[in-house]
């Protein structure tokens, strides 16, 4: 649990609460961008950063992230971390 | 037995893999008299197994597993909490999957959630925050637990409660840091350590600076480290390197993740947000000093321990460890996951007795899963 996953930031969702949609090895999740955000909220679209229970921790290049990407499936902790994504979603609307 | 073909580079693996073994007959490192290295941090301990760098890399060097696995060093005092607070009415409990299954005295959280409390498993504090906006009518506690990889989170969430005015929001605070526990390692007499792998998403937040201490005043080499199994075993040459030349620093192999001073904006929230608690108990190591931290005032009425009376601040703590349980002597290096007598017979990753075999990131659970009918056999 204590590993953050790459991901990719595709939009600004809500720029007050400084949230963004991510795109995490295929499935798409809105994280909190505020750690990484160092100018405007805009910047950040297009870049890669290690996500750690929703919050957008570091910035990393696209080669990084790959890397990481590999090191954790070869864990199993990619799955894992997808899985808790799925799980927390159900939580939300009561499915659990 | 690994190879390390298996690796994204092998040709590098194999390199570094030899420049170990090179370095090793230069310090005479040998399997009676190893140089002892601790990996610190649990996904560590999770990717030697995984690879077998324990079994690939010179016999002089033995891998002691540290207590970097937030899951594996909760008490289960603290266990008994999460559950008595998830058992109040009109409550939704929220926690990371991770926990669900270490055993408290009375029941688990699994066991909770199966008797009826509202135990919701979450990625992150922010889908506690969304329970919270979308239940006025409930108290949704979040089970805050982690490293300073995490604290940042929940120091955010707070932070964000905080702003919206939400007053059905509060964290049960667990989060303990990596520095003192690392202390009370290295003053422990009986713990013998000739160097350290640093964690490499704990210092990515925090930096490379809390280490200090371990190449200043106890002059023992650490390198923060990424996760690949290259970047480990480039760590772990580093810290050798380090022996041979009668050097102890810090350096960083993960710099392209970890920057020397850390990450300025989760910092400052974690400094807003949290403050050091006197001590704070871990599984196997016990209370230690200034090793959790707790809520601040000015954020007092997000703090689940103030509003339902709970934990430390009620005064009565500690529990007795279930019998025949010997994490807390894995933990801090004295056993061997398989000279636990419950290994694998009355503790398993199915039904576990102690933490350690809970989390893929504890020790027993990935000498469990990476030893197999091995690992059993041995410890028969």
């Amino acid at each position: 649990m204590c590993l953050g996953i790459p991901g990719q930031i595709t939009a600004i969702t809500d720029p007050t609460r400084m949230m963004a949609m991510a795109e995490v090895s295929g499935v798409r999740r809105e994280v909190n961008i505020a750690p990484i955000v160092t100018g405007a909220l805009e910047d950040v679209i297009g870049k890669w950063a290690l996500i750690h229970v929703g919050f957008a921790m570091a910035e990393i290049d696209e080669d990084e992230a790959e890397k990481t990407l590999e090191a954790l499936r070869g864990l199993g902790e990619a799955q894992e971390t997808l899985e808790a994504m799925a799980a927390g979603d159900a939580a939300l609307e009561g499915r659990v | 037995m690994k190879y390390a073909d298996e690796f994204r580079d092998p040709i590098a693996a194999r390199a570094a893999l030899d420049a170990i073994a090179r370095v090793c007959d230069q310090i005479g490192a040998t399997e009676e008299n190893p140089v002892r290295i601790m990996e610190i941090c649990g996904g560590h301990t999770h990717a030697i197994f995984r690879y077998g760098l324990d079994k690939l890399t010179h016999p002089g060097i033995e891998f002691i597993h540290g207590p970097g696995c937030p899951v594996c060093v909760l008490p289960m005092s603290r266990v008994d909490e999460c559950v008595q607070l998830a058992e109040q009415p009109n409550v939704i409990f929220t926690t990371f999957g991770d926990a669900m299954r270490v055993p408290g005295t009375r029941k688990s959280l699994l066991q909770a959630k199966a008797d009826g409390a509202d135990i919701r498993m979450v990625y992150s504090p922010l889908d506690a925050l969304e329970l919270a906006r979308r239940n006025p009518d409930k108290e949704v506690i979040f089970f805050g637990l982690g490293f300073e990889t995490t604290t940042p989170s929940t120091a955010l969430s707070i932070q964000q409660a905080s702003r919206e005015g939400l007053t059905n929001f509060t964290v049960f605070c667990n989060h303990i840091t990596v520095p003192p526990p690392i202390k009370a390692l290295l003053d422990d007499p009986y713990m013998k350590l000739d160097g350290f792998v640093g964690p490499g998403h704990v210092s990515m937040v925090i930096g490379t600076h809390p280490y200090d201490f371990i190449a200043d005043d106890y002059g023992k080499p650490i390198v923060v480290a990424g996760f690949e199994p290259l970047d480990l075993l480039q760590s772990v040459l580093m810290v050798l390197e380090q022996i041979r030349d009668g050097k102890a620093v810090v350096q960083n192999q993960y710099a392209r993740v970890v920057p020397e001073h850390g990450n300025p904006v989760s910092i400052a929230a974690i400094d807003d947000v949290y403050e050091q608690r006197p001590s704070f108990e871990w599984r196997g190591l016990g209370e230690i000093d200034h090793s959790g931290l707790r809520i601040r005032e000015t954020y007092k009425a997000f703090d689940a321990e103030e509003k339902f009376g709970i934990g430390y601040a009620t005064g009565t703590r500690s529990v007795q460890e279930p019998e025949g349980c010997e994490c807390g002597a894995v933990m801090t290096g004295r056993m061997k996951p398989t000279q636990c007598p419950m290994f694998g017979k009355g503790c398993t990753p199915e039904m576990p007795l102690g933490a350690l075999m809970v989390s893929s990131e504890g020790a027993c659970a990935a000498y469990y899963q990476y030893g197999g009918a091995r690992a059993v056999e041995a410890a028969e």
